[in-house]
């Protein structure tokens, strides 16, 4: 066990070692940061200076060494667009994407869940055709054109729900949120539903097999045979054996639901991480695309590494195999 | 494989006239095998089919198919500006789906951006080909320090959406040419941004069979024989491993397709001088509150057909090919 974290852990040191070098070499190579900082007016000695100042005249290691550092510690530099910290917009964002992020994850869960029991245990069903159907369509639709269908539908023809923003948000402590008022949850359904769609049709698809699956193992038909209940059958035996995988892709798919959010937050005027991000790509801002890298890959990284663990925790069988089989996993 | 000729009965369908001599040639192979037949079992693969050969060819034939050219300046009039579809009232015949906001018909801007979809979803899913079966095919025939560092940056990529990729590859790339992207320069960072996020797929498989191939009797008797390592490879593997990169390149496309549509309505795509269509659905987006539908729905209608049917085609592909895969 404890060797396999460690492992883990070293993977996941290394990815986030190449993520850093990335986000580097874009911060170091892609423009010049000096030009974007200083006006026209700006002579050659003053620009020199400002090169030796920033450290950009030290060898390439140290300046890798010391963003990391400085990367470690929450800082990524200025904006050249909004001449702000950058850690510091990222905080004024992060509770609006995480919000959204948590909220729609819910939602694919509570409602994905339910519908694929439904289909595995009634495959012939019409309802089941139904939602097996809708959900290649909903596969093929793209994000952003769900969301723009849902603001014609709801803001603009039956003017219902807000069709931007977040609505009212109450400050708690630092923590913006829009779910302790009326408007600021009405402005919340759209987007969450949109961002969620796509994970919901997921674990849908992902609960139906599961299903299937163990509902033709032996334990089951021996439940059966022991005249359980249908009721006690399915959710008692089936369905908890089918939620390790669930919960699995769940959290993994976390972390495309937060990177997903910049579509998202562009349809709504979402004002969190992801539109930050966007805004950042089409004025080649590089500190916050470089931060936003190293935010998220942390993000996946962490959630990847928690997963794992968890399943290993969750399911006896992984550790068996890995001690029979060793370096197989 | 598949072309390897069946004892299955031969399905006669549309070829019953076909002469059938003791001969197999490559017709009378294709006609008899199981892909074709799978194929005309399945309606909903038939129309599919259908479908994408529409777009296809009504973006190949676009300047004959559509009933105006929107890039032809002297055939735009802005008097017919946000026009409804033709069955509503205001609406002009000449214009079938209605206008945007230049006066361009939506039919041809519908036809015409769905060209540019196709073309770049083709070229980037060619580059993505090239680069992953390259890639593959050296890290499984080479093996050790190459075939590590190469499958740890698939893992690498692969943990991160395919989206999030082509966007930092655009933006990258955007930084270092340091211009404002026009036209010719648009197509170029979209292929190669969704091209170089979508290799790994492609690499991992190909990697796998060519693991597989390496250790057959043929590579070892032309080994044997001397044959030059990069002529075995790309001679007597590549033939091997290619069965499953078409089914990938099938659904890829439509991945591909989904994201130029993406990067395009995020504002970092096509311009809106040369409008693919997730273009097409940004600039109607504009106009959604103003009342003006046509302009976001038809793109975006034309859009999820589109993705649809190539989905569908490589489901079936997939199963067709490889039985086990289902």
């Amino acid at each position: 066990m404890l060797a396999f974290i460690i492992r883990r852990m070293i993977q996941s040191v290394v990815v986030m070692f190449f993520v850093a070098l990335l986000a580097f070499a874009m911060f170091r190579f892609v423009g010049d940061p000096v030009h974007q900082m200083v006006g026209i007016e700006t002579s050659l000695e003053e620009r020199e200076e400002l090169r030796v100042k920033l450290g950009l005249r030290d060898p390439i290691i140290v300046q890798f060494g010391r963003f990391v550092g400085n990367a470690a510690t929450l800082d990524f530099g200025i904006s050249y667009q909004h001449q702000r910290p950058v850690s510091e917009m990222i905080k004024e964002r992060m509770p609006a994407t995480l919000e959204l992020s948590l909220i729609s994850a819910l939602f694919s869960l509570l409602v994905g869940v339910p519908m694929g029991v439904y289909t595995g245990l009634h495959r012939q069903g019409v309802l089941s055709k139904v939602f097996m159907t809708a959900s290649l369509i909903g596969i093929s639709l793209p994000t952003f054109l769900i969301g723009i269908l849902l603001i014609y539908v709801f803001a603009v023809i039956l003017g219902w729900l807000p069709s931007f923003g977040r609505g009212v948000v109450v400050d708690l402590g630092g923590w913006r949120t829009g779910l302790l008022t009326t408007e600021g949850l009405k402005a919340l359904i759209m987007p969450a539903i949109t961002l969620g769609l796509f994970q919901l049709t997921l674990i849908m698809r992902l609960v139906r097999a599961e299903m299937l699956e163990v509902l033709r193992t032996d334990y089951i038909k021996f439940a059966r045979a022991r005249g359980l209940t249908n009721r006690a059958v399915n959710f008692g035996h089936a369905l908890k054996n089918t939620l390790v995988p669930v919960i699995t892709i769940t959290g993994l798919q976390l972390g495309s639901i937060i990177a997903f959010a910049i579509i998202t937050e562009t349809v709504f005027q979402w004002p969190g991480m992801g539109l930050m991000f966007l805004q950042a790509i089409q004025n080649v801002d590089i500190p916050i695309m470089a931060a936003y890298l190293i935010m998220i890959a942390f993000f996946f990284v962490a959630i990847n590494l928690v997963v794992d663990m968890l399943y290993y925790v969750v399911d006896p069988r992984l550790r068996v195999d890995a001690s029979k089989a060793h370096g197989h996993g | 494989m598949v072309d390897a000729p069946t004892t299955q009965p031969a399905v006669v369908g549309d070829s019953a006239s076909e002469p059938r001599g003791a001969e197999t040639t490559a017709w009378s192979r294709f006609v008899e095998s199981d892909v074709l037949y799978s194929f005309t079992r399945s309606p909903v693969t038939v129309t599919a089919a259908a479908v994408t050969a529409i777009f296809i060819l009504s973006a190949v034939f676009a300047p004959l198919v559509a009933p105006h050219n929107p890039f032809d300046l002297a055939s735009i009039d802005l008097m017919d500006s946000n026009l409804p579809p033709m069955w509503l009232e205001g609406g002009d015949p000449r214009f079938i789906l209605g206008t945007d906001d230049q006066g361009r018909g939506i039919l041809s801007t519908i036809i015409f951006g769905s060209r540019i979809s196709l073309l770049i979803g083709f070229a980037s899913v060619v580059l993505a080909t090239v680069l992953g079966v390259g890639l593959g095919l050296l890290s499984g025939f080479v093996g050790g320090v190459v075939d590590a560092f190469i499958m740890r940056v698939a893992e690498i990529q692969l943990s991160f959406p395919v989206i999030l990729t082509a966007l930092l590859i655009d933006g990258v790339i955007r930084g270092v040419l340091n211009v404002e992207k026009s036209g010719e320069l648009a197509y170029w960072i979209l292929i190669l941004s969704i091209g170089i996020s979508n290799w790994v797929q492609f690499a991992r498989t190909v990697r796998g069979s060519t693991l597989v191939e390496r250790n057959k009797e043929y590579v070892q008797a032309a080994q044997v024989i001397g044959i030059n390592p990069t002529l075995i490879v790309l001679r007597h593997i590549l033939p091997n491993v290619m069965g499953p990169v078409l089914v990938i390149a099938t659904i890829q496309l439509a991945v591909a397709i989904l994201s130029e549509a993406t990067l395009s309505f995020l504002g970092v795509g096509m311009p809106p001088t040369e409008p693919s269509l997730g273009t097409l659905i940004q600039i109607g987006n504009d106009y959604l509150f103003s009342g003006e539908w046509w302009m976001v729905i038809f793109p975006g209608i034309a859009l999820a057909i589109l993705v649809l049917a190539v989905n569908l085609l490589g489901d079936w592909l997939r199963d067709a090919l490889n039985p086990k895969l289902r």
